[in-house]
């Protein structure tokens, strides 16, 4: 008997309890507990929904691709066929994508002659057409800034002027990417996303790039974009002509710049934005070249750089007649 | 909660994968040297290049301008007619300088290039051919060479493409450069460089639709964004 008492007991407890399901010891300090519980496993989920949204968009291969200098030409080789594959099913267009290298003993400058410029824009639109700049924004890697005479400030200038141009009061100063020597966006990159080549071309691994823009903050000249949205261009408008570290269409959430058209450059072409200057301001070059015509003007004409006072030391000059 | 602690458990057995992986990838990539043959293939191209020259190919004008006839034949044809059609018979005015003077031919036409005669660059001997200072006569082909006796800044920074403009090819070893000839861009009668249309606007953050008060105060509304 004394042995079958507690389990007795033991068994009447428990029926007891069966029979009342109050929720016991559900304290307050439980409770708050318990909704912190919730409310931080909430935030976990929201915090790494933007990954669970990427694993949709990124397959494992892009996920492991490895950064472009340490890429070996086998590798490079994969990863353009898989850009091209992927620019074929998202855009339905065929393109092929290289990857140029620097000329040896080449060093690209450009110039612009301000005497001349009419900030007719047809540069704009010509970098928007050549480097598969999404269509709904209008992107491109110039801005032409109407500027007041008599100053070179470019908080002075708007480029939101329309019409008729050029305005007798006004000058016009197209700004891009100057190729600086001394890059305030290549020394800012938290990943090393971004570097300069032996012709003096920033360029930047779209596919390593993580999007912070550290460098579009950094840039003295706002030379730098970012992609906010899927670049959308129509597959007739794709321009098939393309580089890896250039023109290729960019993934969404990057940063991308002029690369002085290193697509074409690189082959011995003239840059896009050039081409279409009807005014003949533009002027691109290599500069170790003792006969170029840009050596022509460094040497006889008025030469003015743009934010000299910062020293960032830009492979992009100003010139007037 | 043990659902909980098992996925985080989960989560860091991936990352610890993907981290060990990846680290495996990478040495086993890092035998092998990138770019070198790259760089290679890249000098070699240029070297087959660099043998031959290519031209810088300054455009031309077709020749002396053909004047086309206003009214059309039974068979509704137009015709055009060289310059000498009528120049030949006609004695040549050297005073004359705007079409204004002129009581036939040539009307509304504008002129606006300096205090100059018609002469001065028309041959009047040669009436399908231009004429140099020195009374020479010069083919409308070479209408540069006519051009740049006034214009010697201008044709100086030409040749060395620091005027008029450029296609094709910075590099000649690679491929010909096209350039305009003066007449391209600037109409002889009124050489000024015309106006143009903005057309292209990108919509970016510096480039809000503008309103009345930005265009009052552009430069105060400009410093703000």
């Amino acid at each position: 008997m004394t042995s079958t008492d507690p389990c007795n007991s033991q068994q009447a407890e428990s029926k007891a309890n069966r029979s009342l399901p109050i929720v016991e010891n559900f304290t307050r300090r439980a409770a708050v507990k318990g909704g912190f519980a919730t409310l931080g496993a909430a935030a976990f989920v929201a915090a790494i929904s933007p990954l669970r949204q990427a694993a949709k968009s990124t397959t494992a291969v892009e996920f492991m691709q490895r950064h472009y200098t340490e890429l070996s030409p086998e590798q490079k080789a994969n990863v353009i066929s898989r850009l091209e594959a992927e620019t074929k099913e998202k855009y339905g267009a065929d393109v092929t994508i290289a990857d140029d290298r620097p000329i040896p003993g080449t060093k690209f400058v450009y110039a612009i002659n301000l005497s001349v410029c009419n900030g007719n824009g047809k540069c704009v639109e010509a970098c928007h057409k050549e480097n598969n700049h999404d269509r709904s924004t209008n992107q491109s890697y110039i801005r032409v800034i109407e500027m007041p005479k008599g100053t070179m400030d470019m908080e002075k200038g708007s480029t939101t002027y329309s019409g008729i141009v050029p305005k007798d009061d006004k000058f016009y100063l197209p700004v891009q990417c100057q190729q600086c020597d001394e890059p305030p966006c290549v020394d800012v990159c938290p990943v090393k996303a971004t570097w300069k080549e032996e012709d003096g071309i920033v360029v930047v691994d779209y596919n390593w790039c993580i999007g912070c823009r550290y460098c579009e903050a950094a840039c003295p000249y706002h030379a730098r974009r970012f992609n906010w949205k899927q670049p959308e261009v129509p597959a007739e408008e794709i321009n098939p002509d393309q580089s890896y570290l250039s023109n290729r269409v960019r993934p969404v959430g990057v940063v991308e710049k002029c690369t002085y058209c290193l697509h074409r450059t690189r082959r011995g072409k003239l840059p896009a934005c050039l081409e279409a200057c009807p005014t003949g301001a533009r002027v691109f070059g290599n500069i170790l070249d003792k006969n170029s015509n840009i050596r022509w003007i460094l040497e006889n004409k008025r030469v003015y750089i743009l934010k000299e006072e910062l020293g960032t030391k830009p492979a992009f000059f100003y010139y007037f007649d | 909660m043990p659902r909980i602690a098992s996925l985080f458990f989960a989560v860091l057995l991936c990352l610890f994968a993907s981290v060990a992986l990846a680290a495996l990838w990478q040495s086993g990539m890092r035998a092998n040297t990138p770019t070198s043959s790259a760089a290679e293939a890249q000098v070699s191209q240029a070297s087959v290049h660099s043998n031959e020259a290519h031209p810088v190919i300054i455009r031309k004008p077709s020749g002396p301008p053909r004047i086309e006839l206003a009214g059309t034949d039974p068979q509704g044809r137009t015709a055009s007619v060289a310059c000498s059609t009528c120049h030949s018979i006609r004695q040549a005015n050297l005073e004359n300088k705007t079409a204004a003077t002129l009581d036939e031919f040539h009307q509304g036409m504008a002129f606006n290039h300096g205090n100059i005669t018609c002469y001065a660059c028309h041959n009047p001997n040669e009436s399908d051919a231009l004429r140099l200072a020195d009374g020479s006569s010069v083919a409308y082909e070479n209408v540069m060479t006519l051009c740049s006796q006034c214009h010697s800044k201008q044709a100086e920074s030409f040749a060395h493409g620091a005027h008029g403009g450029m296609n094709g090819h910075w590099d000649l070893s690679r491929g010909p450069q096209m350039k305009n000839n003066c007449i391209d861009c600037h109409d002889p009668h009124v050489p000024k460089y015309p106006k143009m249309i903005v057309g292209f606007k990108p919509k970016d953050r510096f480039n809000e639709p503008s309103t009345a008060e930005h265009q009052q105060e552009g430069t105060a509304a400009h410093d703000k964004h």
